[in-house]
């Protein structure tokens, strides 16, 4: 920490001191100068930390760790840089080009990071599916249906124990029905914004429904478990249904109602970007404002819709804390809403919450389904994002 | 006559040809209507459902913000209590004085320990912090009987606030016989703002998961915003267009849809496991929430640049300036109302995300305050599932309380990022 400080202290001196010294030599002697004083402040200060970096690099490869020494170097490369750097500097240097030339390195380096994300999340997750699938048979896991990690954990049989098919379904149960909600809700909403609403009625309803989307999951998890599956229990026993307390249909509701604002605004936008020469011409042949939406404007919008429900439906595959908190963790092999049922990043959750040892199967069954759910995603996202830019090339 | 008899003619109903057609019209008008109604009703039925959902919070957290006194007579023994030393009297155990003057008070009680720590039990755990301020505020009161204020357990609290209908045998008969309803009086639950987790509720309190989010967005933003910032310049301003900005493109747009449990796998096994950065620490969920939101802020500041027009540009390189100087005197400093707004977006974006966080393991129950960024800590998404996950009843309330506290803090960033919007939104 002490270091860091006296770093920082240095690298201001040095910088402070050349920029002094080049003022003066403005003053002095125009024509030496060739940008504004800051630009070699700056120059001078890099290529000190440069070469205070490549030393400490070589210091520590040396294996010499005695703090004395790094701030003797550093004091020294200190004085080296502002004394003799100044005074022998070429006369034809520009700091300008040098440090515009250094920005754009950096800006370049930064945007290869932002490219190392996603190869980060591949390859960091690939590697511990991949050390899952060493003990468990690939074929095993994508199209076995019993889904037990507990008993994999007690000495079960543990090659028959991760079949990832029960987990899925529970998955695209949920989806299923909230993906239902989600569209219905959301493309008439969008319709009636578009199409009927005033401005000044669309101008305090859109933000209302972006709290929606601005909601914390956990919350909406929350308010599915406590809220809407106890009501809807009380509700179905009315007529006779028993319900279990944890169920699919409780969790795929309130996440449908999460995913509405997705669904509503990306509708917004494509059914916007429909030609008004199309309306005007539907009208104009004397059709009801309804005719015209069902019969004009929704087909020519179609493929833009099908996309936002694309990109809606991986955002349901990929929510957790919903299906955590409200639709149980049993893996059952049912497509009744009112069981009880599991999804996969319910499952990654139990399966690492509290668990320490990471070279268990059932910690890296965690892995392997994060990397199913990743390419699940990862393939609607691009059909979809495909599907838009598509769609938009035609009406532009 | 005859000039009348046209314009009739004229009319709509005139014009409709048989009674096939005007059925016809009719269905067509009522399809019309049908469409309207509904896409009101979905729009009606979707805002009713965030009413629903605040007015239920709204409801359920009203309770949270008090918690219940009992007057109760404490006999302050002078035998035990020695009445000069104030350092002493700072140290005392209070709590053997307590169950002193349970036993003594409630005859009724059967003398055995269990039905005596049930007794006990009547009582928040902390209940003699109460009658050490007492003590310290009046020490001449030592050797007397004197009625103080305690703090009532959960389950009495719960009780009083008629949320639960059920008390134990020993809590029935205590609060039956022995006190009457001028004897609870609900004060302002400063615990809930100062303390850390506990496992009882009405010892339980946010501040810890308050401080813990407060550490993790630091370092989300000192980790994402520079990124973030130079990362759209590039692409903006420097990035040629080729195969390689293409794949940055996409990539950045895909990253915005990838799960985020997927991020808490990322930030698992790169920060913890690869790295070995203390586990649950502000430091690896700052880190984990800036990969995520990344994206959102890349977009954000993308339209802030995209929106600068080219004419100041062209009018900085016309004088001289370089494209660096450019960007970085004309185009960022413009821009930056717009990537504010954006950041501010992702603030709150960041700050309501749970699931890559209870991946990292700040799942903890922590029960100190963090003093920094590498302490474990949790923040206030997961105080949320970790009180939700609790069955006692006093923690319904506080969940919801939490879940307010939350709510107001997202509603004030996005009223400050409109606001922002709109003060500094200018149109070229």
């Amino acid at each position: 920490m002490f270091y860091i400080c006296l770093l920082i202290a240095f690298s201001c001196f040095t910088f402070f001191f050349s920029k002094n010294y080049f003022k003066k030599q403005h003053i002095i002697n125009r024509a030496l100068v060739k940008a504004t004083p800051n630009y070699y402040g700056i120059c001078v200060t890099t290529w000190l930390l440069s070469i205070l970096a490549l030393t400490l690099i070589i210091i520590y490869l040396l294996d010499i760790e005695s703090i004395e020494i790094f701030v003797t170097i550093s004091l020294l490369l200190t004085l080296f840089c502002n004394i003799f750097l100044l005074k022998n500097l070429p006369k034809n240097f520009h700091p300008r080009k040098h440090i515009e030339k250094l920005f754009i390195c950096l800006l370049k380096i930064i945007s290869i990071i932002s490219i190392s994300i996603t190869i980060l999340i591949v390859l960091s997750i690939l590697i511990e599916a991949l050390r899952f699938f060493a003990e468990i048979p690939i074929t095993n896991f994508l199209f076995g249906t019993k889904w037990n990690p507990q008993d994999a954990s007690h000495g079960g049989d543990a090659t028959h124990s991760f079949g990832a098919v029960a987990v899925f379904l529970g998955t695209f149960l949920i989806t299923f029905i909230a993906i239902i909600i989600a569209v219905t809700f959301g493309i008439f909403s969008a319709i009636f914004l578009t199409e009927y609403a005033s401005k000044k009625f669309r101008s305090y309803i859109k933000p209302i429904l972006e709290i929606l989307a601005g909601i914390p999951t956990v919350v909406y998890g929350y308010f599915a478990a406590f809220t809407v599956a106890p009501f809807l229990k009380l509700f179905l026993e009315k007529f006779g249904i028993s319900m279990e307390a944890e169920s699919a249909l409780a969790a795929g509701i309130v996440m449908g109602i999460m995913i509405i604002p997705f669904v509503l605004s990306l509708s917004d936008d494509v059914i916007h970007s429909v030609p008004e020469q199309l309306r005007n011409a539907s009208l104009g042949l004397g059709s009801t404002k309804s005719e015209m939406i069902t019969k004009v404007v929704i087909p020519a919008a179609i493929p833009g819709i099908s996309g936002a429900v694309l990109l809606a439906i991986s955002r349901a595959i990929g929510e957790t804390m919903i299906v955590t908190m409200a639709a149980g963790l049993n893996a059952n092999m049912s497509f009744n809403p009112l069981d009880s049922v599991t999804t996969a990043t319910a499952q990654i959750v139990t399966l690492l919450v509290g668990d320490q040892e990471f070279d268990s199967s059932k910690t890296l069954a965690a892995f392997a389904l994060g990397i199913t759910l990743f390419t699940i995603t990862l393939i609607l996202n691009l059909i979809a994002l495909i599907i838009v830019k598509k769609y938009r090339e035609k009406y532009e | 006559m005859s000039k009348q008899k046209i314009i009739t003619s004229y009319s709509f109903k005139d014009f409709s040809l048989s009674e096939k057609y005007q059925k016809k019209l009719a269905r067509r008008h009522f399809r019309e209507k049908l469409l309207k109604i509904s896409g009101l009703s979905a729009i009606i039925i979707s805002c009713s459902f965030l009413l629903f959902l605040i007015f239920n919070i709204l409801y359920k957290a009203n309770g949270a913000f008090f918690t219940t006194y009992v007057r109760t007579p404490i006999y302050l023994d002078g035998n035990l209590i020695k009445k000069d030393d104030r350092d002493y009297l700072e140290k005392f155990r209070y709590r053997s004085v307590l169950l002193k003057s349970i036993s003594n008070n409630y005859k009724e009680i059967h003398n055995n320990r269990r039905d005596k720590m049930r007794a006990l039990n009547f009582f928040s755990k902390r209940a003699d912090l109460d009658i050490r301020k007492f003590v310290l505020k009046n020490p001449d009161k030592i050797g007397e009987k004197v009625y103080i204020w305690l703090k009532a357990s959960s389950k009495i609290d719960q009780y009083e606030k008629k949320n639960s209908k059920n008390l134990g045998d020993v809590h029935k008969l205590i609060y039956e016989k022995y006190f009457t309803p001028s004897d609870f009086k609900k004060k302002f639950n400063y615990t809930l703002f100062t303390k850390g987790d506990s496992t009882e509720p009405e010892l339980a309190g946010i501040a810890a998961a308050f401080i813990g989010s407060i550490f993790t967005m630091v370092i989300f933003l000192l980790a994402s915003f520079p990124l973030a910032v130079l990362l759209s310049l590039y692409l903006e301003e420097f990035a040629p267009k080729n195969k390689f900005s293409d794949l940055i493109e996409i990539n950045i747009n895909n990253l915005a849809a990838i799960p985020s449990i997927i991020f808490g796998l990322l930030g698992l096994s790169i920060f913890i496991n690869f790295f070995h950065m203390p586990r649950s620490s502000a430091l690896v969920g700052g880190f984990t929430l800036s990969l995520m939101v990344l994206p959102t802020i890349v977009i954000a500041t993308r339209n802030s640049i995209k929106s600068i027009p080219t004419s100041i540009k062209t009018a900085a390189l016309g004088l001289g300036a370089s494209k660096v100087q450019v960007a970085l005197h004309h185009t960022l400093p413009l821009a930056m109302p717009g990537i504010f707004t954006g950041t501010i977006l992702a603030v709150a974006r960041a700050l309501g995300e749970t699931a890559p966080l209870i991946m990292i393991g700040m799942i903890a129950f922590i029960v100190d305050i963090p003093a920094n960024f590498f302490d474990p800590t949790t923040v206030l998404p997961v105080q949320i599932y970790l009180w939700s996950n609790n069955p006692e009843i006093g923690f319904v309330e506080k969940t919801s309380a939490i879940i307010l506290i939350l709510l107001i803090f997202l509603i004030l960033f996005n009223a400050v990022a409109i606001y922002f919007r709109n003060k500094y939104s200018q149109k070229w």
